[in-house]
């Protein structure tokens, strides 16, 4: 099977600055892709050259005929000028029957939304419309973007379980940058150590226990990378008690 | 019916203000005011340039002010800041159009219509003009209408998507060149931005949806071609100006509205 994207020898830039060099990736159908790295390491670049947004300066980008995204943007900033229901927003760039908009909401539990304006939403509300948003065109790759900045920790851990869910649901592929290094799902299939390039990747194991990374981050506490377990064979009933669930390895 | 010229001068007012609100709304989220002025003051540098070859002044109007805008998006996010850069190109078109038109030798110009509109002495061809501009205008904003809209909420957005926000920037600039050529007649180079801006502005506060918002615009730049040239026969007033001042008028009223219920709740 042909990957969902792929890059050979990828180079990208920003205002003339080779930030990323040289990046061979690639990720398959069904694959959960994690991405780590410092502060301007080229993470969200990366992301920007895989959805197109950045074209390489060298190197190419290959995507498979029925690829279809479902981007989740590290942030979004609306302008106050532009009046927005939730409704319309979930409506762009391509209007989907009001059942399956409200079905959508109804999913990411909020299901008396439709009418609220953008700006009316708290942190958290506002990552679950841009999730289902996402969601509604039934994307085979979801891309996150630091997706869980400004959630706190029972809230990051209710949404990574929300990613688990649709996963299993759509089977499609996840790439996400990691919102820090501490939380990577233990469910990732691979991470990618970056920084101006890729400096180590494999299971979230492996990666962990890489030189490079061990060089970057360190290796006491501070550079250790946890892994978010979820915990399927019981349930708390409510998001606080989520964090005893996760295993702090490292 | 079309030889009343206040009737021809009220329909070339309402063609403008219905073409001038929907692009209006998206100069306003994508906050290119100056970007407005500055493709409307080189206006007048085609105008001059119209005289001097003897061509059709909306044609040389037309054509610089889409070469303006193209200059100006092509020349945006590099170097100095945005608003400095639209600073600099805006004046420094309406500074070069004004000498431009001096240096002309036997032609008598009057600046004035052109600087600030004449819309009473629309002739049956301008109408036609105009009203083909607008509703090339509206036809293409339709078109592109949610492109449009998901590129100005978010470039990467709209690229994950498979839309290309700059060739969708592309549309807004000619729809900009298209919608100044028409207006200049109307309300003359210096007031075209605010033709844009302020019903746009106006409407807001009463607007929930994108859609809303172009629609409402629309209705309050209408009005306020048809206020303002009241005002100015009324009054004896400059037209142009006039119908600014209106438009002025409803977005301090609307403002005041959104207060109010700010207030209540």
């Amino acid at each position: 099977m042909s990957p969902l994207i792929e890059t050979r020898g990828m180079t990208l830039a920003q205002g003339g600055t080779p930030v990323l060099r040289h990046v061979d990736f690639a990720i398959n159908a069904g694959e959960i892709v994690t991405i780590v790295g410092p502060n301007g390491s080229g993470k969200s670049t990366l992301l920007k050259g895989l959805i197109g947004a950045l074209t390489p300066v060298s190197g190419t980008v290959t995507r498979a005929p029925d690829l279809s995204i479902g981007y989740v943007p590290q942030s979004l900033h609306i302008d106050p000028t532009l009046p927005l229901t939730v409704q319309r927003f979930m409506n762009l760039p391509r209007r989907s029957k009001p059942q399956a908009v409200a079905e959508a909401l109804r999913h990411a539990g909020l299901p008396d939304l439709g009418s609220a304006q953008m700006s009316e939403l708290s942190g958290g509300q506002f990552q679950r419309v841009l999730l289902a948003r996402a969601l509604l065109m039934r994307p085979n790759l979801l891309i996150l973007d630091e997706a869980t900045q400004g959630l706190d920790q029972p809230g990051s851990a209710a949404f990574y379980r929300q990613i688990e869910e649709v996963r299993a649901d759509l089977g499609c592929a996840v790439l996400m940058v990691s919102h820090d290094l501490h939380v990577v799902m233990a469910a990732s299939d691979r991470v990618l150590c970056v920084n101006g390039h890729i400096c180590c990747e494999g299971t979230p194991e492996v990666v962990r226990d890489a030189p490079e990374y061990r060089a970057l981050f360190g290796s006491g506490t501070q550079g250790a990378l946890a892994l978010y377990r979820h915990e399927h064979n019981h349930d708390h009933g409510h998001d606080h008690h989520d964090h005893e669930g996760h295993t702090h390895a490292g | 019916m079309l030889d009343d010229f206040a009737l021809r001068a009220a329909l070339a007012g309402i063609g403008v203000a219905l073409a001038a609100a929907p692009l209006g709304c998206f100069v306003v989220w994508r906050r290119m005011a100056y970007f407005g002025d500055a493709t409307s003051h080189a206006a007048l540098l085609g105008v001059a340039l119209a005289l001097t070859f003897q061509g059709p002044v909306l044609l040389g109007v037309l054509v610089v002010a889409l070469l303006m805008a193209l200059a100006v998006s092509t020349l945006s996010g590099r170097g100095l800041g945005e608003d400095t850069l639209l600073g600099v190109m805006a004046h420094a078109a309406l500074a070069l159009g004004l000498v431009a038109v001096s240096l002309l030798q036997g032609v008598r110009v009057d600046l004035m219509a052109y600087l600030f509109g004449d819309i009473l002495a629309v002739t049956k061809s301008d109408l036609a003009l105009i009203w083909s501009g607008a509703v090339l205008v509206i036809a293409l904003l339709t078109w592109r209408w949610t492109a449009l809209l998901s590129a100005t909420l978010n470039p990467d957005l709209a690229r994950a998507s498979g839309i290309n926000p700059r060739r969708e920037q592309l549309v807004l600039t000619l729809t900009l060149a298209i919608t100044v050529a028409c207006a200049i007649k109307v309300v003359g180079a210096l007031l075209i931005a605010a033709l844009l801006i302020i019903p746009a502005a106006a409407a807001r506060p009463l607007a929930r949806t994108p859609e809303a918002m172009a629609a409402i615009a629309a209705g309050i730049g209408a009005f306020s071609a048809l206020g303002g040239l009241g005002a100015s026969f009324q009054w004896d007033t400059p037209t142009g100006p006039s119908i600014v001042s209106v438009a002025a008028g409803a977005f301090v009223l609307t403002s005041l509205l959104r207060s109010a219920i700010k207030a209540r709740r």
